[in-house]
């Protein structure tokens, strides 16, 4: 058990300085979600014109491992179409589980490590977790 | 007490984690368990595996026995007046909600009034909530001092002749705070109110006596008290329990069945619906063989020690802030804690990568995490098989946390 491969300098880069951090206007897209478990939270907020991520931001409190994650989730999603965001999401959970990135998932990439340390990868997945809520398609009225 | 000794007793704790010596300090949630509880539920499925309380047959009557001689060793352990009074069930959690459910719900109404502590576990708090919207009645909370502790002049302001039910921890899961729950209960039953304990944290470490606490409800779990997972005890006051309406209905409960009604059995059988936890019982019984056989004293001793030399070592570490009272003989045997810069998870996992075991999270105490003004803490848990270099472990580890977080950081 490498610890070094869970905190990699990327991660304790973006925990020490979270990037979109704050709030969008009020017709923004709000998710509130929190882990239960070990009362990790994160409010994220998405603007979305014409089916295009333009803007995220969020707020949280949590382990280095769930604010980093949700720093570069926003870094990552802004300027995807919502179909692709919720791909990234696909690829990003895919890699939690141990496989390879099925596509060039950049800064993550550093928390490819997590997936060997069972009991912290719900850390990372909070935000994407919010991201899905966020964006997924609405049943029909 | 040899603690040597002890730690032979415990297989679970000779093995090494990520490489180094297991050091466990997290048996505020679960302990950990003696060959003799382990060779007990194996002996019993080997050799006596059969229903209680209707077969006939010889390995009927031989689980039967053994399962009611668990009661009556579970009651005197407590300082029980009988065994009769000792109800086995699934733990701390399912004790509460028997109360709620079959005692509260009943008797309280608008006007009434349920006191408690901010400082409590959900299972204590929880379940009251339930009753207050079920019942209309109002949940009312103790004031904390700052380090954790009630003072009784609270108490008493409290209380008042509205409230039936006063329910609070014995010991805190997370500030290890010791309640004057005898106090507490002279208080309540002044204004007509009982007393129910939450003993998860206590009746492991603690010697109990129901009768000189004069609580009229004592709730606690088997499996942090070397005992198995799934079975746990609801003690109470003989004419409450008589009182007490079942909460499960069915198989094994019940006296005469008829089309449209039926009747119970006795106390305790009637809390006892279907098929109980006969070998969980039965280990229970060898667990507290187990702890008697060392003694609740030198157990209680033990802990104290642990946590006055915890504390001690743990306050000299640079940027931690240790929550709860200050004197070790105010304290069940946990230290809850925080190092700055360093979030509780993180913690957890660079301990762990040392073989170190501890809580991080909230301990299932959100209203007190709010009250700290933290998301959450790290705990620390003793229990009889810890020892002072278990907690040397676990400082030399944060100081390496530190270091790394420093490192990492930048």
């Amino acid at each position: 058990m490498q610890l070094d491969d869970l905190y990699r300098q990327v991660i304790m880069d973006h925990y020490q300085h979270p990037r979109n951090v704050g709030e969008l206007a009020a017709d923004a897209i709000t998710v509130d979600l929190r882990n239960p478990s070990c009362g990790d939270e994160i409010k994220l907020q998405l603007q979305v014109k014409d089916g295009v991520v333009t803007d995220a931001r969020f707020r949280g409190s949590g382990c280095s491992i769930s604010m980093a994650s949700a720093s570069m989730m926003t870094e990552a999603v802004k300027g995807l179409p919502i179909a692709e965001a919720l791909a990234l999401s696909r690829s990003f959970r895919a890699m939690m589980r141990g496989e390879e990135p099925d596509r060039d998932l950049g800064d993550l990439e550093a928390l490819q490590g997590v997936s060997k340390f069972p009991a912290r990868i719900k850390c990372a997945t909070l935000a994407w977790q919010a991201l899905e809520k966020a964006v997924r398609p609405q049943p029909a009225e | 007490m040899d603690v040597a000794a002890v730690r032979r007793d415990f297989p679970i704790l000779q093995q090494t984690v990520n490489g180094h010596p297991l050091v466990y300090l997290d048996n505020a949630a679960t302990s950990q368990k003696p060959r003799p509880v382990i060779e007990a539920i194996r002996h019993y499925y080997e050799t006596y595996n059969a229903n209680v309380h209707r077969g006939v047959h010889t390995l009927g009557t031989k689980a039967t026995e053994a399962y009611e001689l668990a009661r009556e060793k579970v009651a005197r352990f407590i300082h029980a007046p009988s065994a009769e009074q000792v109800i086995f069930t699934r733990g701390t959690t399912e004790s509460i909600n028997m109360i709620a459910y079959g005692f509260a719900r009943p008797r309280l109404g608008p006007g009434d009034e349920i006191v408690t502590t901010a400082a409590e576990h959900h299972s204590n708090l929880v379940p009251w909530q339930q009753v207050a919207r079920a019942t209309g009645a109002a949940l009312k909370f103790i004031p904390l001092q700052p380090d954790g502790t009630i003072s009784l002049d609270d108490v008493r302001r409290t209380v008042t002749p509205a409230t039936k039910l006063v329910a609070i921890a014995h010991v805190s899961n997370v500030l290890g705070t010791i309640h004057p729950v005898r106090e507490i209960a002279e208080i309540a039953h002044a204004a007509g109110a009982v007393v129910v304990v939450d003993g998860a944290q206590s009746v492991p470490h603690l010697p109990t006596d129901v009768q000189a606490m004069d609580c009229d409800f004592l709730a606690f779990s088997g499996h942090k008290m070397c005992g198995p997972t799934g079975i746990g005890v609801l003690y109470g006051k003989r004419k409450w329990l008589d009182e007490m309406e079942p909460t499960y209905f069915g198989g094994e409960m019940i006296d005469v069945v008829e089309l449209h009604q039926s009747t119970w059995k006795e106390t305790p059988w009637k809390f006892e619906g279907g098929t109980p936890i006969i070998a969980g019982a039965i280990a229970l019984g060898v667990a507290v063989d187990y702890l008697t056989g060392i003694g609740m004293e030198a157990i209680r001793q033990h802990d104290r020690a642990l946590t006055a030399y915890a504390l001690e070592r743990l306050r000299r570490v640079e940027g931690i802030t240790v929550y709860g009272p200050a004197r070790a003989e105010q304290r069940g045997g946990l230290v809850t804690f925080n190092l700055e810069g360093v979030h509780p998870h993180d913690l957890a996992t660079v301990l762990d990568a040392e073989g170190i075991a501890i809580r991080a999270g909230h301990h299932c105490c959100q209203p007190l995490m709010r009250w700290l003004g933290v998301p959450a803490t790290a705990r620390a848990s003793f229990y009889l098989y810890n020892t002072e270099q278990d907690i040397d472990a676990l400082v030399n580890a944060l100081q390496t946390a530190k270091e790394f977080f420093h490192h990492a950081i930048g």
